[in-house]
């Protein structure tokens, strides 16, 4: 059975570390914050805040208290705020140690393509090249193919990129691929799923 | 010197003009001078730029000046919550720049800090860097960005005291510190004004230098996406 996207983002959590500042993106990697557990992880919302909490109660919403989703949040004991200057600062100084973010493509070379599908309606980029460009490591979380089965994972992207050779580890409903000096590396199968079945929904090249 | 205004409109007197560049804050719906805005509708001010991280929503922050069309240009990084955005930027109506966001608050804060130009390595590789000064240095390459001077900026704090000192609340503070330093006149509109010496000097986020005029006024403060969870029942 592959992973559901619970199973995904659990997985996505066991590959942070202990006392670890974290960035996480919309969708899946949202979820990965319901998997640390014990972990002393500290989660970045790039407008402005250390120490992300939970979405509040019903009534105690704050309209000044929102992650980069746009959403109502909460705040922690261990919470800072900034402003986005100073958010993207310690983005780009290399001061965040990961992101865990959504794809629509990832090449063999760990190319990222994420924001923009051209001839459909874009949005912008927002903090996403930013992210990737410059925190510690880049986890990618995806489902390993298209809604029209075909594989996200690829030998080059084929949409505008988010940003080249950034990507450490991708995350699919399949398993864990780790982009290497040659190619990818299966790191991990999900249940049931063989290093076999992930070659084959793959159009890359897997060492 | 008195920076306090009685309101949006008579702060905004004497700055406005044609085809001017307004830096504003806020991330989203979230810390944006919404009054001010709403008095530049009222002014009519035309062919507007805008250094705004989002453009609001239709009915609500920058998008109602994209309803009244007062708006030429847009530098922002994400846009995708306004429908009438959209629809003047695929009929040719409205232009574009789009910035990502750590640029953009950088060049806002550059702009504001006597720097012309910096170099980032956010985008290298992408269409975005197409066209731009690449430096490299330790074998890493990075693209020159520009700083922001604007004409004038807006900006909503939390609380100001009446020398302009301001400080913000949560993440209302955003882009709204670099928004506005890069502005040759900054216009700040608060919830609160009080007495010099009541705010703790420590705690001060933006120093009353780059503040010029101050306006109190209630909020409506819209939330963008209300998310919530349930009370665990014991």
């Amino acid at each position: 059975m592959p992973w559901d996207r619970n199973q995904m983002a659990a997985r996505a959590a066991q590959e942070l570390e202990d006392g670890m500042y974290v960035n996480l993106g919309i969708g899946i990697p949202t979820l990965v914050a319901n998997y640390v557990g014990d972990k002393d992880i500290t989660l970045q919302s790039e407008n402005g805040m250390l120490g992300m909490g939970p979405f509040p109660y019903e009534g105690e919403e704050d309209p000044d208290l929102i992650n980069a989703g746009k959403q109502t949040i909460t705040e922690l004991n261990r919470t800072s705020y900034f402003d986005s200057a100073m958010s993207f600062g310690m983005i780009r100084g290399g001061k965040v140690a990961a992101a865990v973010l959504g794809a629509m493509e990832v090449s063999e070379k760990g190319d990222l393509a994420n924001w923009m599908i051209p001839g459909k309606l874009v949005k912008g980029m927002g903090g996403a090249m930013d992210l990737v460009a410059g925190v510690g490591r880049v986890i990618v979380v995806m489902d390993h193919t298209s809604k029209h089965g075909e594989s996200k994972v690829l030998k080059e992207c084929t949409l505008p990129l988010t940003g080249k050779a950034v990507v450490d580890l991708i995350i699919t409903n399949l398993g864990i691929l780790k982009v290497g000096h040659m190619g990818l590396h299966i790191i991990e199968c999900a249940e049931g799923v063989t290093p076999e079945d992930i070659r084959a929904a793959t159009k890359a090249t897997i060492v | 010197m008195n920076k306090i205004f009685p309101d949006a409109t008579s702060a905004l007197e004497g700055l406005l003009h044609d085809g001017m560049l307004i830096a504003a804050g806020g991330f989203g719906l979230c810390g944006i001078p919404e009054l001010l805005l709403a008095a530049i509708r009222d002014a009519g001010t035309k062919d507007l730029t805008f250094a705004s991280n989002n453009a609001g929503v239709d009915n609500f922050g920058i998008g109602i000046l994209l309803q009244t069309r007062q708006v030429k240009k847009m530098i922002s990084s994400y846009v995708g919550e306004n429908a009438e955005f959209m629809r003047q930027y695929l009929s040719g109506e409205l232009e574009l720049e789009f910035n990502r966001q750590g640029p953009l608050a950088e060049r806002m804060r550059a702009g504001a800090s006597g720097i012309p130009g910096f170099y980032t390595k956010t985008g290298v590789g992408t269409v975005i860097a197409e066209g731009k000064e690449v430096k490299s240095w330790g074998g890493q390459d990075y693209i020159l960005e520009e700083g922001i001077f604007a004409d004038l900026s807006i900006v909503k704090a939390w609380k100001a005291d009446d020398t302009g000192n301001l400080i913000f609340r949560k993440t209302a503070r955003n882009f709204n510190p670099p928004a506005a330093m890069c502005g040759k006149i900054c216009i700040a509109e608060v919830e609160e004004i009080v007495p010099r010496g009541s705010l703790d000097p420590d705690m001060i986020h933006l120093p009353g230098v780059y503040v010029h005029r101050i306006v109190k006024g209630s909020h409506e403060k819209r939330i963008e996406q209300r998310t919530v969870r349930r009370k665990e029942s014991a």
